[in-house]
């Protein structure tokens, strides 16, 4: 409920508002890490704008006062006591990593 | 050879505890019609040694009067399952040469039922797709053609499991359905492909492309096999928290009892401008038979269908940009490497992806993004709380609803298309029940004007695939369809 309250007041855009342009696109593709060469940032930019401006005929359904629907599944999610029940697995789980040293997977350097 | 392809899956059960024939042999002429059928392309992994080593293990279980309900049955598996210590890729660059260290609950409960593996099934990269056209395998062909000798692709994104079957490839496969997956390729390749309620099987171990939408599903030449794969595979799991509790039903006993009595909705809004004549006149036709069966047809409205498909391109693509982040480089699959962490990621993903899921991911991170959420993803997720809505009016006043499966007929492998919008509406039928979790089934019923087959959907109450299975039984005998697929295994 809370949560609900804080999303109402910036819902005020309508989608016909949007567009999205090559900077946009520059922005999604780094949010998405994948790498877009600038060459075809215009070209998605397009097939985006092409499926939004089909996604926006959702503007034609009044939602006022209608709850998202996240799960169909109508319980809530089964609880249980927050202990350890399997593991002890090293092997398996670095069985497929493109690299590994000490039981540890490897990536580029991050910390200079 | 021919005599084992012909057998249901039904009739070899009987047949292997008659020991009328071993499934050695059976497991044997499947192998060979798939490596007969390859230029189909079904397969990405025939994994002969092991199927004729879990076929020998079935065989003497068999002889010691131990079976399960698909003891010594060859199934061929959607590549989205992990499958322990056999290649699992879900038909992308990013996964190759990736062997999962274990089983999906779904396999894993075929495999105790003494289901015999017959190796991986092609389909759209991530599940990603309608045609099998975006397989990083390549396109799957459908048995099926127009006499022309022109290609058509098997629909998908489960083409492979779905074309398998038709081609006598597999006795049975499974697949997995998100919006349409399981039913669109069963229309377009003439079998029964049943999507279940959400819940009713595991996801546990099946890669993930939009965790609130995923089901995994049986593929079968006819319905009576269709309930018993399903009852092998169905399962409380708790490795998946939306796993039902809920038991299922008596399904292979659901097959032929008939409608008499039943309710059956027709719903006025999935009469679509420009959908296919042949299309119409059959979906007339399947309520036709109903009626004759002693089935009572009641008009419904389900006045928010036109918006599902909108609201599925926003719901599925926000869920797969959050599930496809863990292919990184990092854990398993292919790594680009690069200096920097964050090149590397970027790079990686833009090699190892290809150009739908790509496009998918970024729309869904687009709709996540601070500013977008709400006017985006919120409203798909209300819009599908209306859609869900307006179901469970219907089925207060109706057991099941008929409607077509798939506005067309298979169409070619390579077809030109400049906007992505076009081949999302393959799915405008079969995208309400993934966002309502209800069960449906595409079942054959018939053929369009230039022969290529075609199939009407049941969906049902959530938890009631029980009856889906008395109506499409009924469907099933009413268009008694005994034309074979051109490219079949052993000739048509």
């Amino acid at each position: 409920m809370i949560f609900r309250l804080l999303y109402l007041p910036i819902n005020s855009k309508k989608h016909s508002d949007m567009s999205v342009d090559k900077t946009t696109v520059a922005k999604i593709a780094r949010l998405a890490r994948i790498h877009v060469d600038e060459s075809r940032q215009e070209a998605i930019a397009d097939e985006l704008n092409g499926i939004l401006a089909w996604i926006a005929e959702l503007d034609e359904v009044n939602t006022d006062n209608v709850e998202p629907l996240a799960s169909v599944t109508g319980h809530s999610l089964p609880m249980r006591d927050d202990i350890v029940t399997d593991g002890g697995y090293v092997d398996d789980v670095l069985a497929n990593a493109p690299e590994t040293a000490s039981g540890f997977f490897v990536v580029p350097k991050v910390v200079e | 050879m021919q005599d084992l392809l012909a057998l249901s899956a039904v009739e070899a059960r009987a047949a292997l505890d008659a020991k009328d024939i071993s499934s050695v042999e059976l497991t044997s002429a499947y192998i060979q019609a798939a490596e007969d059928t390859a230029g189909l392309n079904n397969y990405v992994l025939l994994a002969a040694d092991k199927a004729l080593d879990m076929a020998s293990d079935a065989d003497k279980r068999i002889a010691a009067g131990k079976t399960g309900v698909l003891e010594g049955l060859p199934i061929g598996v959607k590549d989205m399952f992990c499958t322990k210590g056999v290649t699992s890729t879900a038909c992308s660059k990013i996964l190759d040469g990736f062997v999962p260290v274990y089983e999906s609950t779904v396999t894993a409960n075929m495999w105790t039922q003494g289901g015999v593996m017959l190796g991986k099934l092609n389909c759209d990269e991530f599940a990603m797709g309608s045609a099998n056209e975006t397989s990083y395998a390549g396109p799957v062909v459908n048995p099926w053609d127009a006499g022309d000798g022109v290609d058509l692709v098997p629909g998908g994104s489960s083409g492979g499991s779905a074309s398998s079957v038709a081609a006598r490839s597999a006795l049975l496969s499974v697949g997995t359905d998100t919006g349409g997956s399981i039913r669109q390729p069963a229309s377009f390749c003439g079998i029964v492909g049943l999507k279940p309620t959400y819940g009713r099987c595991s996801r546990w171990g099946i890669v993930a492309f939009a965790s609130s939408l995923d089901q995994a599903g049986p593929f079968s030449r006819d319905v009576a096999d269709n309930a018993l794969l399903l009852s092998a595979m169905a399962s409380h799991d708790a490795k998946d928290s939306t796993s039902a509790e809920t038991p299922l039903q008596d399904v292979v006993a659901a097959v032929g009892e008939g409608v008499k009595g039943m309710k059956i909705g027709i719903p006025r809004e999935y009469r679509m401008d420009g959908m296919d004549e042949d299309v119409e006149k059959l979906w007339q036709q399947g309520q036709a038979w109903l009626k004759d069966a002693g089935a009572e047809l009641v008009d419904i409205s389900l006045p928010h269908t036109k918006y599902a498909l909108p609201a599925y391109y926003i719901i599925a693509p926000a869920e797969a940009s959050s599930n496809l982040a863990r292919y990184d480089g990092v854990r398993y699959g292919n790594r680009i490497e690069a200096e920097a962490l964050d090149d590397m990621y970027g790079l990686t993903r833009a090699e190892g992806f290809g150009d739908e899921v790509q496009r998918r991911i970024m729309i869904g991170t687009y709709v996540l993004s601070a500013g977008y959420y709400d006017a985006y993803y919120l409203k798909a997720q209300r819009v599908r709380r209306l859609i869900k809505n307006d179901f469970d009016d219907a089925f207060t006043s109706v057991d099941a609803i008929l409607t077509p499966a798939t506005p067309s007929a298979a169409f070619p492998v390579g077809r030109k298309v400049d906007d992505p919008v076009i081949n999302y509406l393959n799915d405008v039928f079969t995208v309400p029940a993934n966002l309502a979790g209800l069960p449906g089934m595409s079942v054959p019923a018939g053929f369009n004007q230039a022969g290529l087959p075609l199939g009407l959907q049941v969906l049902a109450k959530p938890f009631d695939e029980a009856a889906i299975y008395k109506v499409a039984k009924v469907i099933e005998d009413s268009a008694a369809i005994s034309t074979r697929p051109q490219r079949m295994a052993g000739g048509a």
